[in-house]
């Protein structure tokens, strides 16, 4: 088990130096930064001078090892557009995205198994064939157009949400959060819905597969045998077994949430990570980009891993160390 | 033998629906098991055998159904039942044992708790006389240091011994009747003899009926007191096993029965029944194994097969062979007479 | 091949119409709803020159009093009559959605092509050759599927947009969308034909091709590829349908379709625009016309998984 867990963590450090690889390159190739960083009226000596200081004129792979050193200790350099240290930028709008993406997560995930299990067991009743239909429309329709949707039934209509922002929100040193105060509850329930309601369609339908696969299993038909109970085969027999495989995808699910986040977060100017992402792609803002794509990476690598560790807590195949082989 | 038997099957028929037409995987079947009595219950696949056995215990996959007979279990009708009086049946009153040791087993609960959650749902005892009675049904089986093993998962026992822990699984809410679909063809050869003798041991110490699906015929020659032969979704011929090992009345046990190897019968040469057993949906008029039968006769090519009731009580057949010897067409005059 | 194609033809034509799949298509009333939108859909974006009543993008023909008529409605100034109403520039939103959908379809369908033939040569690649090839391939793979797919094209969006000069961004918007969607979009083609390429591979005939001197080309080609079409097929049509979301919300999003260009995207992101002040046909028409689109596709997709997987009958 322990070496499985090295090899995993291995892999992940592998990942990361790839997207570190990316990110740099994009420094390193895309549009000049140089250029970026000094004004019209530059002599060639500013030229050579800031390139010496920048180390652009080493090899790269030696770039490329001061750009992870700097990344590593949170140092992305400067916005091209706001001329402020990108991790500064970062840290401010982070609180906003995770609050976001947490509370659409659970959303997602309760919704989503306990949506899943229902149309399993009850697979020819009608509710559970109206509920597949609308999951259907719901994983064709693109997040952007149920935010708009839901802005215009709740704020346009009817008035009672907001149609963007986050509300009034408390400053708990470095982080600001929005579940302290009424107006920051409200704000957030429209973004949550949006966010959370695809993930969740696609959770509740992986759960429903799973479980429809597991139901074929034979120890479900040998504990219909010995005359189990259809609750107890359900979810003491069925559940638990689906569970391993959901857990999975359900983790990378959860993770792409925070990618996700940009599209919820432009529709309804959530000042969060997401919409600082997709502000420089517009005005190509290489280092706000690249630090957005090592930060995320950080944070999906490490849901992979909690994700495999999950693994070893539900799967008794895993946690022994391969016994006795037979078959 | 006047006691009512165990199980008691009549006239059962299971039909499919399917885009292409009606099938019939089971056609007008009929047969006892009496207590402490093994019935083989033979045939290729596709025969039938298993979906008697799945309809015997209420759980034939939709759109499968029974659509006519009767399953008598001690007398009683339950052919009749639905949801949870059936449900109260299996486990209780009947058990089964499936094929694949390895994948009977649900591999995230230890052998202990499926053991005692299949006790604890069908006998009013507490769940540490549940347990103790897990235990026992363990070591029964034959599992050695049952009182350690019960906290172990299924894919920490071998093939053979997990096996062991399905019988005991089976059994441990203490069934009359046993239906045992190929309990033995996914082991190992060494471990097959072991579970036959297993299963017989716990058929004459408990008096179970036990109800054995299996395409082998060594495995009924060896554990079977009568056998059913199953051809096509119908009876081919039903008698006690010795005699129909030996003298086969329905030329398609006779077939099987020279292309099986048995020890007994020391060196011969196997013959092969020429063909193979039309699909469901699309059987030749008449009886259905007129195409490959040695003495098919044109009556035999127009009229569907007689069942066991209608003719001499072993044979399903126009013309039944009288004995291996007697294989000269004189034989069909003396039937018909 | 032509003489003998001609002879086979009814029965082939036969056969198709009695086979499993056209039976379980006659059977599915969604199926054959999607595939009547789907192709509806098609035909009028194919066609829009010729059935759009206006052309949007032609400025003489703009007349600014005609804007925001109401649809069904004939203008108060002009008594001009627009089935769907018209955008604040006096632009018929229903010529506006024909063109649009144009563009959609189109980025769609090259996407998909794109990460196709991507994917599928890929596949085979790694599934037959092994070795290094097929550990670099699986890894950049397995890497890629870190990142949802919407991510991995808005990044390659911008790193194309920032090595495109100022200048020719507009232009070029509409190949760097393709490829954006084309690259992020190829890994679940590779991981299903490398799959099938693994079980293929050693079975008897393709053993038996290898023995009597057949060259790889040869063998992936004439007998691996046809095993592996079904569940290409699937993947495509799904992908299709979420190629035309990702195209979409791109563009909503600003990093996509170009205002001179507009695509659903493009028209809902101005629709919306219009939301909080009445004006709300300039955005729903676009977003319907999406919805039914993705919609029926996915229905189709759906159908077909299920139709060519027997297990789920």
């Amino acid at each position: 088990m322990l070496a499985y867990i090295i090899r995993r963590v291995f892999q992940s450090v592998l990942v990361l130096l790839i997207v570190g690889l990316v990110a740099f390159s994009m420094f390193a190739f895309v549009g000049d930064p140089v250029d970026n960083m000094l004004g019209q009226e530059r002599t060639q000596a500013d030229i050579e001078r800031l390139r010496q200081q920048l180390g652009l004129d080493r090899p790269f792979i030696v770039q490329y090892w001061r750009f992870l050193e700097q990344a590593a200790q949170g140092n992305f350099g400067l916005s091209y557009r706001q001329g402020r240290p990108v991790a500064e930028i970062l840290m401010e709008r982070l609180p906003a995205t995770l609050e976001l993406a947490f509370v659409s997560g659970l959303l997602a995930l309760f919704g989503g198994i306990a949506l899943g299990i229902f149309t399993a067991i009850r697979r020819r009743g009608a509710a559970a064939n109206v509920i597949m239909t609308l999951s259907l429309i719901g994983v064709s329709l693109p997040t952007f157009l149920i935010g708009i949707l839901l802005i215009y039934v709740f704020s346009v209509e009817l008035g009672w949400l907001p149609s963007f922002g986050r509300g009034e929100v408390t400053d708990l040193g470095g982080w600001t959060t929005g579940f302290l105060t009424a107006s920051g509850l409200k704000a957030l329930i429209l973004p949550a819905i949006t966010l959370g309601l695809y993930q969740m369609t696609l959770i509740m339908r992986l759960v429903r597969t799973e479980m429809l696969e597991v139901l074929r299993m034979d120890y479900i038909r040998f504990a219909r045998a010995r005359g189990i109970r259809e609750k107890s085969v359900n979810f003491r027999h069925a559940l638990k077994n689906t569970l391993v495989p959901v857990i999975t995808i359900t983790g990378l699910q959860l993770g792409s949430i925070i990618a996700f986040a940009i599209i919820t977060e432009t529709v309804f100017q959530w000042p969060g990570v997401g919409l600082l992402f997709i502000n420089a792609i517009q005005f190509v803002d290489i280092p706000v980009m690249a630090a957005y794509l090592m930060m995320i990476s950080v944070m999906f690598v490490g849901i992979n891993l909690i994700v495999d560790m999950l693994y070893f807590a539900i799967d008794p195949r895993l946690r022994v160390d391969r016994t006795a082989g037979g078959h | 033998m006047t006691a009512t038997p165990v199980l008691s099957v009549r006239n059962l028929v299971v039909e499919i629906p399917t885009r292409h037409g009606v099938l019939r995987p089971v056609d007008a079947v009929s047969y006892d098991i009496h207590a402490g009595e093994i019935l083989g219950v033979v045939g290729e696949s596709g025969a039938g055998k298993s979906m008697t056995g799945n309809a015997v215990i209420g759980l034939l996959d939709p759109p499968a159904r029974i659509v006519s007979g009767q399953i008598l279990l001690s007398g009683q009708p339950v052919h009749t039942l639905r949801g949870d009086a059936l449900r109260r049946l299996r486990g209780k009153r009947m058990g089964m044992i499936f094929q694949d040791p390895l994948t009977s087993l649900n591999p995230l609960l230890t052998v202990g708790d499926q053991l005692t959650e299949t006790i604890l749902e069908h006998l009013d005892v507490s769940p540490s006389e549940a347990r103790k009675r897990a235990i026992a049904a363990l070591e029964e089986v034959g599992i050695p240091a049952a009182r350690d093993r019960i906290d172990s998962y299924p894919h920490e026992f071998s093939g053979g011994m997990r096996q062991r822990v399905v019988i005991a699984l089976a059994l441990c809410a203490e069934p009359d009747l046993v239906i045992a679909d190929e309990p033995t063809t996914a082991l190992d050869v060494s471990v097959q003899a072991q579970i036959i003798a297993l299963l017989k041991r716990l058929c004459r110490d408990r008096g179970v009926a036990v109800m054995l699906v299996t395409h082998d015929m060594g495995v009924i020659a060896e554990a079977a007191d009568r056998v059913a032969v199953m051809y096509a979704g119908r009876l081919a011929e039903l008698g006690p096993v010795r005699e129909v090992l030996t003298d086969a009345h329905h030329p398609y046990t006779a077939g099987l029965m020279a292309s099986t190897p048995l020890a007994s019968q020391g060196h011969r040469r196997l013959r092969q029944i020429p063909g193979a057993m039309p699909r469901l949906g699309n059987l030749p008029p008449g009886c259905a194994f007129s195409p490959r039968c040695d003495h098919v006769q044109d009556r035999c090519r127009h009229d569907p097969s007689p069942t066991l009731d209608t003719c001499d009580g072993r044979a399903a057949c126009w013309f039944p062979l009288r004995s291996q010897k007697d294989n000269t067409p004189e034989h069909d005059q003396e039937a018909e007479a | 091949m032509a003489d003998t194609s001609s002879d086979i033809r009814p029965t082939r034509l036969r056969r198709a119409w009695n086979s499993d799949i056209a039976w379980s298509f006659r059977h599915a009333p969604v199926a054959m709803v999607s595939t009547l939108v789907v192709v509806v859909l098609i035909l009028g974006a194919v066609l829009a020159p010729l059935v759009a009543p206006h052309d949007p993008f032609n400025p003489a023909t703009l007349n600014l009093m005609n804007g925001f008529t109401p649809p069904g409605v004939a203008n108060q100034f002009t008594g001009d009559f627009f089935v769907l109403g018209t955008d604040d520039q006096g632009r018929d939103v229903f010529s506006t959605i024909l063109y649009g959908m144009r563009i959609s379809l189109f980025v769609g369908f090259s996407a998909v092509l794109l990460a196709m033939v991507l994917g599928v040569t890929l596949g085979l690649l790694a599934g037959y050759a092994g070795g290094w090839t097929e550990t670099i391939i699986m890894r950049i793979a397995d890497v890629q599927l870190t990142f949802p797919a919407i991510l991995v094209a808005m990044l390659i969006f911008g790193i194309a947009k920032g090595i495109t000069p100022p200048e020719y961004r507009d232009q070029m918007a509409i190949w760097v969308l393709i490829l954006a969607i084309g690259l992020s979009d190829w890994v679940q083609f590779a991981r299903v034909v490398r799959g099938a390429t693994l079980v293929e591979k050693n079975k008897e005939y393709v053993q038996a091709a290898r023995l009597i001197g057949r060259t790889p080309f040869a063998i992936m080609l004439r007998h691996i590829l046809p095993n592996v079409l079904n569940p290409v097929l699937v993947i495509a049509t799904i992908s299709l349908a979420l190629a035309i979301i990702a195209e979409a919300t791109l563009s909503f999003l600003g990093v996509g379709a170009p205002p001179t260009k507009p695509s659903l995207g493009t028209l809902i992101r101005i629709g919306q625009e219009f939301m909080f002040s009445g004006e709300w046909w300039i955005l729903f028409f676009p977003a319907a016309t999406l919805l039914a689109l993705a919609l029926s596709i996915n229905l189709l997709g759906d159908w077909l998984r299920d139709a060519l997987n027997p297990r789920l009958r």
